[in-house]
């Protein structure tokens, strides 16, 4: 613990002088163990959106946002064991747009995993994609820690092989959040399969760090923040005694706790979202637990994006947003009460009027 | 004499015309009616719906719907209201064709061009039911 808390403020150190020179949308991960030698750290992007523009070149706007982020990741000291994408590099699947963000993303200095979005996918079914970053979905391990990315993102065989006409048009149908023609989001029976060898060797006392795009948990079905199957990949995870799912899509802090799951969102790099209950038509189950971001100032282009590291105590993930033009967020794994909370206004008392949504 | 005796012949006529084209009177309406004007009102919720997510409004692909679906996040019962970044005033189309000109690189519209009440008219759709707050930040 104590060890932990001293690499935390030096490392909050140098991320301020960071801070000083600019804000960027990364989450840094800090896993951190009683012993310091196996602590480690690693950065997280995600949601870019590179979105072609129609006669030539991509909208600035977003190429800004993954080209600080992938700049200021470089900066960063210490240095990162490894960066994860987490998902919708692309805006429309184009190959245009995959190679203009790869070309970015390649000029990070660290080994980098990627997660598949719905974006990237649902024009070739991940076949380009494929080409750049491998397999859709894998795990590895690292200094104790089990990894495991899905694709969380995909849906109906009747909808995406079926439904549409041509695949541009699966494309857009899938890329409109509040699209009515859209599908709910799954891991599959595939994959779900594939999960459990994979985890059958993995001891129970093992952390297991899991990144998908979508929640593996239910908030808001119409935007699918939302994964159809998540129970059947909770019940995958319960026997372990340290879980922690990162995901991208949402656009927004969100965190929550499950059983022994502990669930945290990351901030995308392109643009934030509203959270679910600004939609006065639906009914959406934002976790209790969550505090939500401040509210956007959209006459700042990158405001309600930032940076945040985690920390890990006994194998737990904890995420320290730093959010640019905004009060900095600390979400950590509280062992007294089992659950994330953010370090200074998850009491209702503390909280300030940005931070309400409406 | 003369111009008196031609207005009330005037008045006459035009009493007549009113008479002879109108089968109501004006404070009097029909089911029927009031199907036919929520329909016409509908039928620009939907032209703002399909503007909403049309790549066409701007210059660069953009659409509003990227960062507003369901025009969620616009407020629109708040408006007018103390913009605090612009330092005065505004209405909702201000801050609609703010980000026509911001996000979408587009030109603004016309304050009544036919496509601005179209807009408003989707996002206040997707907004009924939420009561009224003017000035509210």
């Amino acid at each position: 613990m104590s060890n932990s808390k001293m690499s935390r403020r030096d490392f909050l150190k140098s991320a301020s002088a960071l801070a000083a020179v600019s804000c960027l949308p990364v989450s840094m991960v800090e896993l951190a163990f009683a012993d310091k030698r196996k602590n480690f750290m690693f950065a997280y992007i995600s949601d870019s959106h590179i979105q072609f523009i129609t006669g030539g070149g991509f909208v600035r706007n977003w190429d800004r946002g993954l080209i600080r982020a992938v700049a200021e990741t470089n900066l960063l000291q210490p240095k990162p064991d490894f960066v994860v994408f987490g998902g919708d590099l692309a805006q429309l699947g184009m190959k245009e747009e995959l190679d203009h963000g790869a070309e970015m993303l390649a000029k990070l200095d660290y080994k980098t995993y990627c997660v598949m979005g719905e974006h990237d996918y649902y024009l070739d079914l991940g076949e380009y994609w494929s080409k750049l970053y491998g397999p859709h979905y894998y795990s590895w391990d690292h200094k104790g820690v089990h990894f495991v990315t899905l694709n969380s993102i995909l849906t109906y065989d009747d909808w995406t092989h079926e439904r549409w006409p041509t695949a541009e048009q699966r494309m857009l149908e899938m890329a409109g959040l509040d699209n009515p023609n859209g599908s709910p989001f799954m891991v599959g029976k595939k994959q779900l399969d594939w999960l459990r060898k994979d985890l059958e060797k993995v001891k129970k006392e093992t952390p297991i760090v899991v990144f998908s795009h979508s929640p593996i948990q239910k908030i808001y079905k119409g935007w699918n923040f939302w994964t159809e199957d998540a129970e059947d990949v909770q019940a995958l995870l319960k026997p372990f005694n340290d879980v922690t799912v990162v995901y991208g899509h949402v656009h927004q802090i969100q965190y929550n706790q499950i059983g022994n799951i502990s669930f945290h969102a990351v901030m995308a790099t392109a643009w934030p979202w509203p959270y679910p209950q600004s939609y006065a038509q639906a009914k959406s189950h934002l976790p209790k637990l969550t505090v939500p971001m401040n509210r956007a100032d959209p006459f700042f282009e990158r405001d309600a994006t930032g940076w945040q590291f985690i920390d890990i105590d006994n194998g737990r993930v904890s995420m320290e947003y730093n959010l640019s033009n905004n009060t900095n967020r600390t979400v950590a794994f509280n062992p007294k009460t089992g659950k994330p909370e953010d370090s200074a206004f998850q009491d209702p008392a503390k909280r300030i009027p940005p931070q309400t949504h409406y | 004499m003369l111009g008196r005796i031609v207005g009330a012949a005037f008045f006459v006529v035009t009493l007549a015309v009113i008479a002879g084209t109108l089968t109501v009177r004006a404070d009097e309406f029909t089911k029927e009616d009031l199907e036919r004007w929520q329909n016409e009102y509908m039928s620009v919720v939907e032209k703002g719906r399909a503007l909403w997510v049309s790549p066409e409004l701007g210059t660069n692909g953009v659409a509003c719907a990227q960062c507003h679906p369901n025009a969620a996040n616009t407020h629109p019962e708040t408006y007018p209201k103390f913009q605090q970044q612009l330092g005065r005033v505004i209405a909702l189309r201000d801050m609609i064709n703010w980000c026509i000109l911001n996000p979408l690189e587009g030109a603004p519209l016309a304050l009544d061009d036919p496509d601005m009440i179209a807009l408003e008219a989707y996002v206040m759709y997707e907004r009924r039911g939420v009561e009224l707050a003017p000035g509210k930040h």
